[in-house]
């Protein structure tokens, strides 16, 4: 089995998808020639051409817009959004068009594609560059939304997004692309969406997190058991659909849940997880549900301290966890 | 122009398709005003430009993207008097959306209309998409979506126009320029006289048509369709036309333009002119239109009452296909 970063895992799993049908398409802004801006799609257009591999023009909405029409006609478009801050000019044509489309036709029409937006901070990218943009599609109905934080769920994901029916937001933490690598085998294989993942088992403490937090909550997970504190860390993998049944065992199991998000508090899809468990699981809890989230300002600063204030940290994780466990 | 193809039976079929729409107009209006429906959309004043482009498209096999003021050419394309109505009371029946969406919300995968939301200028990209995935598969087919001139305001339009003509996509962008955006006069809307002028900016042909006249829409459709088939890429039409009615049953069009405007328009209306022509041209006697007149009312009669009966959705259906796994 090969090792792989994060990015290659996505690479190689787009370059099978393209390998083995005709129909997928990739396209957005720098994806051919250059390979995109975080080299993703590095090769791809040199293997499989320029009609399939396609620099688009610089327009959100008609890149999702067009793809919404080619998945219509027979095509399985997987565009991408440079950066998740930008997808806002498409929410039009992600919302209103390509997550209804199925609905309104009383299912007559459906819409197959899937926008890769690379999300998320602490990568020195200022305000425009490290957007979480999860809350706004978790929100809606029709839509999927994926987040992986391993290269072979990314691959198994991925792959699934692109057999799913459904349009599905694939979101990817910048902070994993070259930050950890994995196990990725090289046959095609799907990860179901809508399944958690229990990363790591535990009894005291359940952390809820996705991405690049999930990465972080088992390295406070590592430290808190050092200190005799057993965390556990449910990966949840996508926000919509999310596995409510996952966290409900796990939260009954350990009466205390943090969870965990870079995306701001308020509104945030911690909330709903805490919605969820305290409608279903209140009697289990030993103590209150707590979140430990990006602060509810517009987004991140650029300089470092202003950066480092809004990251979450393992160590940050470790604390909110610790302080749990005592409760 | 080179011979377009028009037979005198194509334009005796465009003539009935018209009336159909007229009349089948004219009765929306007078149910809702019954209160037996709550919406009309009307495509009243527009029928030669929307007959007139859908005649010359392969119909049921290219794509058309239309907007809500669209009926004659989902008429023209495939759609049944009975389906119209269905959609009109929101039966679960309505092919289009199953009673989901209301009225004028187009959408038939049978006959290649794309389903249709509210939102203007969004269905000018996936005319684009449609005809990418036909350059790419080479199905040998054309898109066309339909939009009011308000829409062009919208940036959707310009991006469309702008990714269509980059890739040179089989592609018809074609606007029914009614000088109104609800109460909104173009003046207001823009400064340009023409919508066609934005083609040039795209580098595509932009032609402006008397869209009024179906023999004068057939030809321009079928110009760019050809166009659009060898691989030339895409071209925006512009017909020129008027709405006789109010934007939808919820407006009062007194509150903006003059009855003496609309009067004076009507001495062009499309439906009229065009019976006018066929009848002076010998392709139709006037014993041919009383009975196309007897049919078409016996064809709207039965939509009525057929719609009329058919059953409301099931309100346990409302979770339905939201996803794919729920059906399909
Ligand atoms: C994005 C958006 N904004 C506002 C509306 C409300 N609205 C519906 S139709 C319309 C006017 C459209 O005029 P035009 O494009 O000229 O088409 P016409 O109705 O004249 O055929 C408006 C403002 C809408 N449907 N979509
Ligand atoms: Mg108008």
């Amino acid at each position: 089995m090969a090792q792989m970063t994060f990015l290659e895992a996505i690479r190689e799993t787009l370059r099978q998808e393209l390998a083995r049908d005709e129909r997928v398409i990739i396209y957005g802004e720098d994806v051919g020639v250059r390979g995109g801006v975080f080299r993703v799609t590095e090769g791809l257009q040199a293997d499989f051409g320029e009609a399939r591999v396609i620099d688009s023009p610089l327009a959100e909405a008609a890149i999702v817009g067009t793809a919404i029409g080619a998945a219509v006609n027979g095509l399985r478009p997987i565009p991408e959004i440079q950066f998740a801050d930008f997808i806002f000019p498409a929410i039009n044509q992600i919302v209103q068009e390509a997550a209804r489309m199925r609905y309104r036709s009383n299912n007559d029409f459906e819409v197959p594609i899937v926008i890769r937006a690379p999300f998320g901070g602490g990568v020195r990218g200022g305000l425009y560059h490290s957007q979480s943009v999860e809350a706004f599609f978790g929100h809606v109905p029709g839509l999927k939304v994926v987040i992986a934080s391993t290269p072979y769920d990314a691959k198994g994901l991925l792959t699934q997004a692109i057999a799913d029916p459904d349009p599905v937001l694939f979101l990817e933490h910048k902070g994993l692309y070259r930050s950890i690598k994995g196990e990725v085998p090289e046959e095609r294989y799907l990860i179901p969406i809508g399944k958690a993942d229990r990363k790591r088992e535990g009894k005291d403490v359940s952390v809820i997190a996705y991405g690049l937090m999930a990465n972080l909550a088992l390295k406070a997970a590592e430290t808190l058991a050092g200190e005799g504190i057993s965390v556990e860390v449910i990966d949840l993998r996508s926000i919509r659909p999310f596995d409510k049944a996952a966290i409900l065992e796990s939260a009954k199991k350990t009466g205390k849940v943090l969870i965990v998000h870079e995306d701001n508090l308020t509104g945030g899809f911690g909330g709903e997880i805490s919605a969820v468990i305290s409608e279903e699981a209140l009697f289990y809890l030993d103590a209150p549900i707590m979140r430990l989230t990006g602060p509810d300002v517009p987004a991140m600063g650029f300089s470092p301290p202003l950066e480092h204030a809004f990251m979450i940290t393992a160590d940050k994780i470790a604390d909110a966890a610790r302080n749990l466990a005592k409760f | 122009m080179p011979d377009s193809g028009l037979t005198p039976e194509l334009m005796k079929e465009m003539y009935y398709t018209m009336a159909l729409s007229r009349a089948l107009d004219d009765r929306l209006w007078v149910l809702n005003r019954q209160g037996r429906a709550p919406t009309v959309y009307s495509s009243n004043g527009h029928e030669a430009a929307q007959v007139g482009s859908a005649f010359a498209l392969n119909r049921g096999e290219d794509w058309i993207v239309p907007y809500y003021r669209d009926m004659a050419l989902v008429l023209a394309w495939g759609m049944t008097p009975r389906e119209v109505l269905l959609h009109f009371f929101a039966k679960a029946e309505d092919p289009n959306s199953g009673g989901r969406q209301m009225m004028a919300h187009w959408g038939s995968h049978r006959l290649h209309i794309l389903s249709t939301g509210a939102v203007v200028a969004t269905q000018d990209a996936h005319a684009a998409g449609l005809a990418l995935a036909s350059k790419m598969l080479k199905d040998g087919r054309v898109s066309v979506a339909y939009f009011g001139e308000g829409s062009t305001s919208q940036g959707e339009f310009h991006e469309a126009l702008n990714f269509a003509a980059v890739h040179k996509l089989p592609v018809i962008f074609f606007n029914e320029n009614n000088g109104y955006a609800i109460s909104v006069p173009q003046r207001k809307q823009m400064v340009v006289q023409d919508i066609s002028a934005h083609a040039e900016s795209y580098g595509m042909p932009g032609i402006s048509v008397d869209g009024n006249d179906p023999v004068k829409v057939y030809e321009v459709t079928k110009a760019a369709a050809d166009r659009a088939r060898r691989g030339e890429g895409p071209t925006l039409v512009e017909a020129k036309t008027y709405r006789f009615v109010p934007h939808s049953s919820d407006d009062d069009d007194r509150a903006y333009r003059t009855r003496e405007e609309v009067q004076e328009h009507k001495q062009f209306d499309p439906v009229v002119m065009f019976e006018a022509r066929l009848l002076a041209d010998k392709v139709i006697t006037e014993a041919d239109k009383a009975e196309i007149m007897k049919k078409i009312k016996a064809v709207v009669d039965d939509a009525t009452t057929y719609a009329d009966k058919a059953p409301l959705p099931d309100a346990d259906t409302l979770g339905l296909y939201v996803y794919g796994e729920d059906g399909k």
